[in-house]
């Protein structure tokens, strides 16, 4: 048995950074049986509680290694609303597979790939949503606000069990962070949309262009017969650098940069949305955010590419993966170097960015190394765009306008560990409770709030 | 999909798209003035209407490769769920929306964003709006005089054929003063010299509201700063989202970055950098106006293909 995975078929690094089609092209049915056949079948399944949303992993793949997709695709759905979301965004490496006893010696067993691939024959082998049957409706009526990985999570694992839920999103288009946020090439967005049909088919129903906290208050969704909501609004506002030049033109948030292309399409020209051609870019951060631009800065025609991150490569936050993929791809990563300032020519436009070189000292409250300015070391990248990925902070639409709804010091709505908040019936999840994180958190945050709000309303 | 009975279908009316998305109907359409360059709609929007008051706004997407254009509230009818918008067809959606008729649909139509105006401890108001901007000073000296505000409304315009609303203006505030920079209608002059005129006549105001082009409110908020009158502007940066997501809104406002969709759109405008919002305002300048071009002279505003 090989010590390695089975290599993900990709497209080419350099053919791949000019365009938006996937750029992981998925395992064919050998493949996958091939690397199901890896799995151990362990006894204690360190794998299943590695993942959030609980997936039934070594049974699943069980049935991957017969060659019965079908019989996997029951598996992963009975916990996992999502599964051909998750099998191409969660951090794998982190939880599943980072535990997981083949990864003792040698590469874990491919799990993330091989439920991509369970998800993606399901789909395109046209077999009907039936894998499940519909549920009876309990005549219950649950509200779920925002439509990103928290929102379906929860309005799926309720509707399965008969509630009848309604989404309100505040976009024009269902999906949240996946629609507006992940780009296509990681994340087609025809693949969002057939998941969020699949609740559909359940019975979910989704409101599009309503924003709660202004169209309609939580209190009003109560008086219109809702008896319980869950708030799953996002990370919400981008936070800045507070540094000079960062109101010059052509500096984006990672939030403005990422919904121009992905939500607006601002990369397919019958679309209306403008996007200023840029030569050279510097993403400022080093999460998934920051590699998510920088990518698709690549992709819209940028000549050179940087991301600009002031610790080292050690405790750059985003996924090896996309880091991998983002030196494949020819973005090149300025590390220890921090932004000082945004400079602009005569008509207000970016023309550079000044940095200073840093260096690492003792670690800091983290547990990372504290960064420190090399004195003198300033100097100036030759950019004609910056965009901030840095991080965002709370929306204050729905705390501001939900008595009785507490909040944290940062702003981010307060849970205990069954996702109630302070408020009666009210339920949160995701990026409005923990600040940005995963799509995969934000998934099991929302299925533990669908068995919270089931166990409320069964007992009110 | 996408239904939900009582918040954007009315009585079975409702028109959807080819994904099953809710569509807006425009039930009126009217050209405001003789230059034909402000164009008001009535849009039945019921999740709008139900709420919306006096200085928030909506954004709009024509379909689905339209861009979100936000526009303020100019009027609205609960009981009709309807929403009154005015706008000047000068970029590609706004010009588009122009070539629609009663009984047409739009894509997308959210709202209400942003704050209200703050009305309460007002007494006595001057509301200034400078061309279609009056368009949306209208409905905030409407909203404060049916408060109970006192309210003088000082409306200006480059000239006759392109006053708006002289009517509903007049009705809805307690002295109007129509100017024209060439003197072809009303006082002749600017809004701030009017403004001054009043104040130095002994008028005094609790609050000045300034609404319409950024170099107008800039330059009244210079005319008030000497009389020390508090000075509330509404302002319109580019924007996307419009519900706090995004980041593209932002303006700076004493020295912090502020979002004008959820902190906004309203400010104490002796704090705003006008600068800095103006040169944020052109950043697209040349988009705009080859979009007008494109639209007017290639297609006559339909979708290419």
């Amino acid at each position: 048995m090989s010590l390695k995975k089975n290599p993900m078929p990709e497209q080419e690094p350099l053919v791949r950074n000019k365009n938006f089609e996937e750029v992981a092209l998925g395992y064919t049915a050998e493949m996958a049986i091939d690397e199901a056949k890896r799995c151990l079948n362990c006894k204690n399944k360190p794998c299943v509680s590695g993942c959030p949303v609980n997936v039934h992993i070594p049974e699943f793949i069980a049935k991957v290694a017969e060659g019965d997709f079908d019989e996997a695709y029951k598996i992963i759905t009975s916990t996992n609303s999502l599964p051909a979301i998750c099998g191409r965004v969660c951090p794998q490496e982190n939880q599943c597979e980072g535990v997981c006893v083949r990864g003792i010696k040698g590469e874990p067993v491919g799990i993330g790939r091989l439920e991509r691939f369970v998800a993606d024959y399901h789909m395109q082998h046209g077999h009907s949503d039936g894998a499940h049957k519909k549920p009876e409706p309990n005549g219950h009526r649950v509200a779920v606000i925002g439509s990103g990985p928290a929102g379906l999570t929860c309005a799926g694992d309720l509707a399965r069990r008969g509630y009848d839920v309604t989404i309100f999103e505040a976009f024009h288009k269902p999906g949240g962070v996946l629609v507006y946020g992940i780009p296509e090439f990681r994340l087609p967005k025809a693949i969002v949309a057939q998941e969020i049909k699949k609740l559909e088919y359940f019975g979910v129903k989704v409101v599009t262009n309503a924003v709660i906290g202004r169209a309609m208050s939580v209190d009003e969704l109560f008086e219109e017969g809702y008896e319980a909501v869950f708030i799953g609004s996002g990370a919400g506002l981008p936070q800045f650098l507070h540094i000079p030049g960062e109101s010059l033109l052509g500096v984006y948030s990672a939030n403005e940069y990422l919904t121009r292309i992905n939500l607006m399409k601002a990369y397919l020209p019958e679309y209306d949305t403008p996007l200023k051609k840029a030569r050279r870019i510097a993403v400022v951060g080093g999460g998934n955010v920051a590699m998510d631009a920088a990518r698709c800065a690549k992709r819209m025609g940028a000549e050179e590419v940087y991301i600009v991150y002031r610790r080292s490569m050690e405790e750059l936050p985003a996924r090896a993966e996309e880091v991998h993929h983002a030196m494949e791809e020819e973005i090149i990563f300025k590390l220890l170097n921090n932004p000082v300032k945004v400079v602009g020519d005569e008509k207000g436009r970016v023309c550079g960015l000044e940095c200073v070189e840093m260096e690492l000292g003792e670690p800091d409250e983290s547990g990372r190394r504290r960064p420190i300015e090399k004195a003198g070391s300033n100097f100036v990248l030759d950019v004609d765009a910056v965009i901030i990925a840095i991080g965002t902070s709370p929306n204050p639409l729905i705390k501001s306008t939900t008595e009785g709804l507490e909040t944290n010091r940062r702003g981010c709505i307060v849970a205990d560990e069954g996702m109630a908040t302070t408020r009666e019936g009210v339920y949160a999840g995701g990026d409005a409770v923990t600040g940005a994180a995963t799509v995969i958190l934000a998934m099991g945050a929302g299925k533990t709030a669908a068995q919270s709000i089931d166990e409320y309303l069964q007992n009110k | 999909m996408l239904r939900c009975e009582f918040l954007n279908e009315r009585d079975g009316g409702a028109q959807y798209d080819d994904r099953g998305l809710v569509m807006y109907k425009i039930v009126k359409k009217r050209v405001l003035n003789e230059a034909a360059t402000t164009t008001e709609m009535v849009i039945e929007a019921p999740l709008v209407a139900r709420k919306c008051k006096p200085g928030q706004f909506i954004i709009f997407r024509i379909d689905e490769q339209g861009e979100r254009v936000p526009l303020t509230i100019a009027d609205y009818d609960r009981e009709a769920g309807t929403v009154t918008i005015m706008f000047q067809p000068v970029g590609q959606s706004t010009q588009m929306l122009n070539l629609l008729e009663e009984g047409d649909y739009i894509a997308d139509f959210v709202g209400p964003l942003g704050r209200p105006t703050n009305m309460e401890g007002l007494k006595r108001v001057a509301v200034v709006g400078g061309g279609v901007g009056c368009a949306i000073a209208y409905p905030v000296a409407k909203g404060m005089h049916e408060h109970g505000i006192e309210v003088d409304m000082i409306a200006g315009f480059r000239s006759k054929d392109i006053v708006i609303l002289e009517d509903e203006m007049r009705a809805g505030c307690t002295n109007l003063h129509l100017c024209t920079d060439d003197g072809s209608y009303g006082w002749k002059g600017f809004t701030t010299d009017k403004l001054k005129e009043l104040i130095e006549s002994g008028r005094e105001y609790d609050e000045v509201v300034a609404i319409g082009p950024a170099i107008m409110m800039k330059f009244v908020c210079v005319a008030t700063k000497p009389y020390n009158v508090k000075t509330v502007v509404s302002l319109n940066p580019i924007m996307i989202d419009g519900t706090g997501m995004c980041g593209c809104c932002r303006v700076t406002v004493d020295g912090e970055t502020k979002f004008a969709c959820v902190d906004g759109p309203e400010f104490d405008g002796q704090l705003v950098d006008w600068d800095e919002l103006m040169n944020r305002n052109s950043f697209y300048k040349a988009e705009e106006t080859e979009a007008k071009e494109h639209v007017c002279n290639l297609t006559g505003g339909v979708r290419r293909g």
